[in-house]
């Protein structure tokens, strides 16, 4: 097996090795037997310094999953995340709370993720004033950064979520995110409540904070334009594994897995002669509480075979830094169709 | 199902046993020690070793407890001090009369709450809605140990339409289903029923009112049916909860019948209770909560199981 | 939504949206200030605190002082504006005087259960995981016993008096309270804004002070103001089958018990505590009520 996190140059600046986290239920004295939802099955990838790893898949993949065991909010069952080599909680690591501090993340919802009973001011200046910030200077970070972000602090500083836009909010929770100085935002799903002009609006400025501060993305969605747009590198889930992972122009032209090319021909597209009739995958996926052995995607596989059932494919390479779960890629899988594509 | 039944039964397990063990401890919160409690208060030395052994006084608490635990699992609570007979037998007696009253209660209850919710939840913001919510909060906001002295004022003093307390001839022991006794039961009942009508109402007029306003009501008066196959619906709808609640509630009556048995000497186990605590009676006093507590436990339990059975909506798994 | 089930209200206490903000309570407040009932009931119940908290002031006579010649006198009897009880006391004096043992025997358990069992739900709703287990297992054994009788067994063990029953109702009072403050306390626990304020390295108690309190009390309170009116049934309930206040105190529940001898001669004196119980019991059910719609936010 090759790991896909394994980097030729230097160290990544997020890197996470066989992450795992499967959600128990039930299961006490006598509620019988416990349901073991597989929410993220030991996935391992990087993102360097920089840049923006895309990361999509259906719902109840483990993309949200995964964000939030990266940022500790969910304590993983095994694996490890390193930041530019550290391990975090690990022994010579970092504390949890200082890499919180390089890494912060934004929510779908941008109203749940505002306390609805502090101003935004407050809510912004709530990190730098738990890392021991003075209360002047974290109110002047939080003016900047609301500056920064396009809303006036003057007029915006004292009003409540409520009496923002969703837009507005959306703004509000990347400034709250930038103060902490962080070096890494984890993005998930952070404009897909938005209206599409909103949307584009709060991308464009996600894309000049990047280049401002040096940031680095984890950007989660499950829109794939959005993705295409913003991503550098792409990661295709599916029920916990990652089915797929390369640059985006290899990933969006040149698609490897059935899934993946399944995910791309069902997006919708700008141009008339390109659309499809009919869904190339129906249904919703199998539930990750008794995932299907072998490859995960089988049911739905239009190429499955006896191998796939029996088999989990392991991450193989095919092109330069791109990974694919699939038996038609390992040419010694024996898989009919293996080496083909 | 069975194994829903099965857990639920398991979970009863621990409920109960504390309760026992909550209403074992009442001996040690009773002030000073407990075996004074137990005897009269010139009871001689010899006496007073005697009882000790009998009792296990001289044993550590959990065994004590475990001794006690299984004699009141066969049946034996031990002997009320103020009696001299056995506290099973006092309580036998009572539970069947608190029984009755609160069963009637609960009938009474029920139909009168149905009904006044019914008609609140189908005439929903009108004024006879307005006038039966306000029916219905003050019957759970009612003191009932003082409605039943209004009532007694009214009906036994004024009016001397029927008697204002006891069970009617022979006492106790001699209830019959003829007039002559069921008369002494109908103030107490009706004190009794406020509270659950007045709950009942709520949640009958709550439950009706939310499915008439419901898409598939409008749908079936949009297909042309009938008021009648509507009515049939809301009540398949509203039924079952209104069942649940007047279970649960039959409970609480039987539990805190003491103050409305207190009121109208009714000798139920809520004029026991008053008995024991004034006299200073624990072992009588033990026996009765311990009993009603179970009861209770048990009534709660029955309900949990007969609901999935009742409403098919709620599938236990 | 939670549906919860205590023996006076039934499965109809729904606690509202947790996520609250201060214009939003601007709304509830002018929305109350619209409500003829809740104005209606504030009015009385603050008559009532106010008359009993000055009663030395209004009082036309002393509580403890009658005389035997002056028994039960009707209402209206000159000097006796309410009549007079079996001792010859004055009703009115009494009644003002009772309001503040009833008021303080109703309100103190339900104040001391709102902290401890806030606490307590709090804690269990936030941190979860055994800590939680612990709390609500306790909490159902308790809640397996009906609240009446759970009182009368506490202080009739215990012995009548004070004390011993403003014990007995602040335990029976807990869990209900446990239970809304530790559903509504996992409600708000799992809104993005408190992960979020994890995410940014906060503790724990940090997190409860600076987001969870402020979006959880209002709930509590408001399910906790529907409690005082079973809390001042049951304590005058107590006191009314002795194990309460005792003789010569005025109190509402001990006068209701004493003048049942006179249910034959003065009945309507008979009768007058207990109008007040019911009044001040009808008046927080109602204002509960109101508050309870006026914080509805689908309205």
């Amino acid at each position: 097996m090759i790991n896909p996190s394994i980097e030729a140059h230097g160290v990544p600046f997020l890197e996470t090795t066989d992450l795992r986290k499967h959600f128990v239920s039930g299961g006490g004295l006598l509620s019988g037997k416990p349901r073991v939802v597989q929410a993220v099955s030991n996935i391992s990838f990087h993102v360097d310094q920089g840049t923006t790893l895309g990361v999509v898949g259906e719902s109840g993949c483990g993309k949200s999953t995964t964000a939030r065991l990266l940022m500790g909010l969910i304590e993983r069952d095994s694996g490890a995340v390193r930041i530019e080599g550290k391990d975090i909680g690990g022994p010579q690591g970092l504390d949890i709370k200082e890499a919180r501090r390089q890494m912060q993340m934004v929510f779908q919802d941008s109203f749940a993720s505002l306390n609805p009973r502090m101003t935004i001011e407050t809510s912004i200046m709530f990190g730098p004033r738990v890392h021991k910030v003075s209360k002047s200077e974290a109110r002047r970070r939080a003016h900047s950064l609301l500056d920064r972000v396009g809303l006036q602090p003057e007029r915006f500083a004292a009003r409540y979520p409520h009496e923002l836009s969703g837009g507005q909010r959306q703004r509000v929770n990347i400034a709250r995110a930038l103060a902490l100085e962080p070096r890494m935002l984890l993005l998930d799903e952070a404009v897909s409540a938005l209206d599409k002009s909103v949307e584009a609006q709060v991308l464009n400025l996600l894309l000049d904070l990047k280049d401002e501060f040096g940031l680095t993305y984890l950007f989660i969605s499950h829109d794939l334009n959005v993705v295409q747009y913003i991503s550098d590198r792409v990661m295709v889930m599916y029920l916990g594994k990652v089915m797929e992972i390369g640059p985006v122009e290899d990933i969006y032209n040149t698609p490897s897995h059935p899934y993946t090319q399944a995910l791309l021909k069902a997006m919708p597209s700008m141009d008339p002669t390109q659309r499809t009739e009919s869904a190339p995958i129906t249904g919703d996926p199998p539930s990750p509480i008794n995932p299907p052995s072998g490859c995960r995607f089988h049911t739905r596989c239009p190429h499955a075979e006896d191998v796939c059932q029996l088999l989990e494919p392991q991450l193989t390479v095919t092109r330069p830094e791109h990974f694919v779960g699939c038996h038609m890629a390992d040419i010694d899988s024996g898989h009919s169709k293996a080496g083909n594509g | 199902m069975f194994e829903y039944l099965a857990k639920r039964l398991l979970y009863a397990v621990p409920i109960c046993i504390t309760v026992s063990a909550l209403c074992f401890s009442l001996v040690y919160l009773a002030p000073g020690d407990p075996l004074s409690a137990v005897l009269p208060a010139d009871a001689s030395q010899e006496i007073i070793d005697d009882v000790k052994a009998q009792y296990g006084l001289d044993k550590p608490v959990y065994v004590q407890y475990a001794l006690w635990l299984g004699r009141a699992v066969t049946g034996d609570l031990g002997t009320s001090i103020g009696s001299g007979r056995p506290v099973a037998e006092e309580i036998g007696q009572a539970i069947v009369n608190s029984l009755i009253l609160a069963a009637f209660a609960s009938v009474v209850g029920f139909t009168i709450g149905s009904a006044l919710g019914m008609i609140a939840g189908y005439h929903s913001g009108s004024t006879t809605d307005k006038m039966v919510s306000a029916i219905a909060i003050s019957g759970v906001s009612v003191p009932h140990y003082w409605l039943g002295i209004v009532l007694v004022v009214i009906f036994s003093v004024k009016l001397n339409w029927l008697p204002a307390m006891g069970a009617g001839a022979g006492g106790s022991q001699a209830w019959q289903w003829d007039w002559e006794h069921m008369r002494f039961m109908i103030l107490p009942a009706i004190t009794l029923a406020a509270i659950p009508t007045g709950i009942i109402t709520r949640s009958v007029r709550a439950l009706v009112a939310d499915t008439l306003s419901k898409e598939f009501v409008t749908a079936l008066r949009a297909k042309g049916l009938t008021e009648r196959t509507i009515f049939v619906h809301v009540v398949k709808n509203s039924a079952p909860t209104a069942l649940s609640v007047v279970g649960v509630q039959l409970g609480y009556l039987m539990a805190g019948s003491i103050l409305v048995e207190t009121v109208f000497s009714w000798p139920g186990t809520g004029l026991l209770l008053n008995t024991a605590i004034f006299q200073r009676d624990i072992p009588l006093l033990q026996g009765t909560i311990l009993v009603l507590a179970l009861f209770f436990v048990g009534l709660n339990l029955l309900v949990d199981a007969l609901q999935p059975l009742l409403d098919p909506r709620i599938s236990r798994s | 939504m939670i549906v919860m089930t205590d023996e006076r209200h039934g499965p109809v206490v729904e606690v509202p949206p947790a996520a609250a903000s201060h214009g939003y309570w601007r709304g509830v407040f002018s929305r109350l200030a619209k409500d003829k009932t809740a104005i209606g009931c504030t009015v009385i119940l603050t008559a009532i605190v106010l008359a009993a908290v000055f009663a030395p002031l209004i009082a036309p006579s002393d509580p403890s002082v009658g005389s035997v010649l002056k028994r039960l006198k009707p209402v209206g009897e000159p000097g006796f504006l309410l009549g007079s009880d079996e001792l010859g006391r004055d009703m009115l004096t009494r009644l003002l005087y009772g309001g503040r043992m009833s008021l303080i025997t109703g309100i103190v358990p339900v104040a001391l259960a709102l902290i401890i069992g806030g606490g307590l739900g709090t804690l269990a709703g936030y941190m979860g995981g055994w800590i939680n287990s612990i709390v609500m297992r306790t909490t159902d054994v308790i809640f397996a016993f009906p609240s009446v009788l759970m009182a009368v067994a506490i202080s009739g063990a215990l012995g009548a008096g004070l004390e011993n029953m403003l014990l007995a109702l602040t335990i029976v009072l807990i869990p209900p309270i446990v239970r809304i403050s530790e559903s509504v306390t996992t409600q708000v626990r799992s809104l993005d804004f408190v992960e979020a304020a994890r995410a940014s390295g906060a503790g724990s108690l940090t997190i409860i002070r600076a987001h969870v309190l402020g979006n959880i009390l209002g709930p509590i309170f408001v399910y906790s103001t529907s409690l005082l009116s079973v809390s001042i049934i049951l304590a005058s309930g107590l006191s009314f089958i002795g194990l309460g206040a005792k003789p010569p105190t005025p109190e509402w529940g001990l006068m209701l018990n004493a003048l049942r001898t006179a249910i034959y001669s003065q009945p309507i004196i008979a009768a007058l505590p207990g109008v007040m119980i019911f009044i001040v019991s009808l008046s927080f059910n109602l204002l509960s009520d109101s508050l309870r719609s006026a914080m509805d936010v689908q309205r």
